[in-house]
């Protein structure tokens, strides 16, 4: 019973806040209920058994994603109520596309449900038993069967990190880095000289 | 009780109100972007559902997959955004036409 209270709480919650992510004035309004989407998104994982991928998902997206879109929202400096202007005006496009697909999905999860249409007899292989430990079954699954995946992800992470970085660093001329070379090179001789003052004379820079 | 059809109602919802948001705010990059994590948000429920209703972890792993190529997607997107932005002091997706495309 819990369950499904827990589920119906847990679906509304994403789907409202998913409909004022697209609709929220303020983009950075729009990024806080994505945040609110994303938690009751792990909610409804975290009750399909999969509590890795939930945490992931708060770590991932509520932790990284969500505050590079909100670091992003809030460094250009936009009038946002320009950008609206053509919300009335694709609202009739947009809802007729939206339906479409939506009467597309719901053809396609009821004749889901009216049976599987025999294209082979074949039965799935490699079905991994669920272990009692979701985030020790993914271990074994994901350093085992799935490693090079594995790997090509981190290297999509790191051509991804590479290329932001690439895309946005620009050589400014008006700051001064250290020049560490320069530095080491120097030499006291050429830094400092010794001078007797006279008394009274000062000295001449 | 909840069996997989509710599981699948969720992401077909959050699937559609994605594209819904690609539509309804064709100017503003930065909810379109928003607007495909939902769909990819969608894509993860779907994954993890199917996942649990077959007793194979295969889902969660491509969940995981997803998930990685969207933090991708975002952090490449938005670092292209940036430079769009300082380039041309606007992100209305209607001036994007440098390559005359």
């Amino acid at each position: 019973m819990i369950q499904v209270l827990a589920f119906y709480l847990f679906a509304a919650l994403t789907i409202a806040s998913a409909v004022l992510v697209i609709s929220a004035r303020n983009p950075v309004h729009s990024v806080l209920w994505l945040i609110v989407a994303f938690f009751n998104a792990a909610g409804l994982m975290v009750l399909a058994g999969a509590e890795f991928i939930a945490m992931l998902l708060v770590i991932v997206y509520v932790g990284a994603v969500a505050v590079l879109f909100l670091f992003v929202v809030m460094m250009l400096d936009i009038d946002f109520s320009e950008l609206r202007a053509g919300f009335v005006r694709n609202f009739p496009l947009g809802l007729l596309i939206a339906l479409v697909l939506l009467a597309e999905l719901v053809f396609g999860i009821g004749a889901y449900q009216a049976g599987r249409i025999e294209l082979a007899t074949g039965t799935a292989d490699q079905v991994t038993a669920m272990a009692d430990s979701n985030i020790a079954a993914i271990g074994q699954v994901l350093y085992g069967q799935y490693l090079f995946l594995f790997e090509s992800a981190g290297i999509i992470l790191l051509v991804a990190m590479i290329g932001a970085i690439v895309l946005t660093h620009r050589d400014r001329k008006d700051t001064r880095p250290q020049n560490i070379g320069k530095q080491i090179r120097r030499r006291p001789g050429e830094a400092t000289r010794n001078v007797k003052p006279e008394i009274g004379q000062g000295v001449q820079l | 009780m909840i069996g997989l059809e509710h599981y699948l109602v969720v992401g077909t919802v959050l699937f559609v109100l994605g594209v819904l948001g690609i539509f309804l705010n064709r100017k503003n990059v930065i909810v379109i972007l928003m607007s495909i994590e939902l769909i990819l948000l969608a894509v993860n429920i779907n994954l993890v559902a199917f996942s649990s209703a077959l007793g194979d972890l295969t889902g969660q792993i491509f969940a995981m997959f997803v998930l990685t190529v969207a933090a991708g997607e975002a952090a490449i997107g938005l670092a292209i955004l940036v430079i769009y932005f300082r380039g041309r002091g606007t992100i209305a997706v209607d001036s994007v036409d440098r390559l005359k495309g």
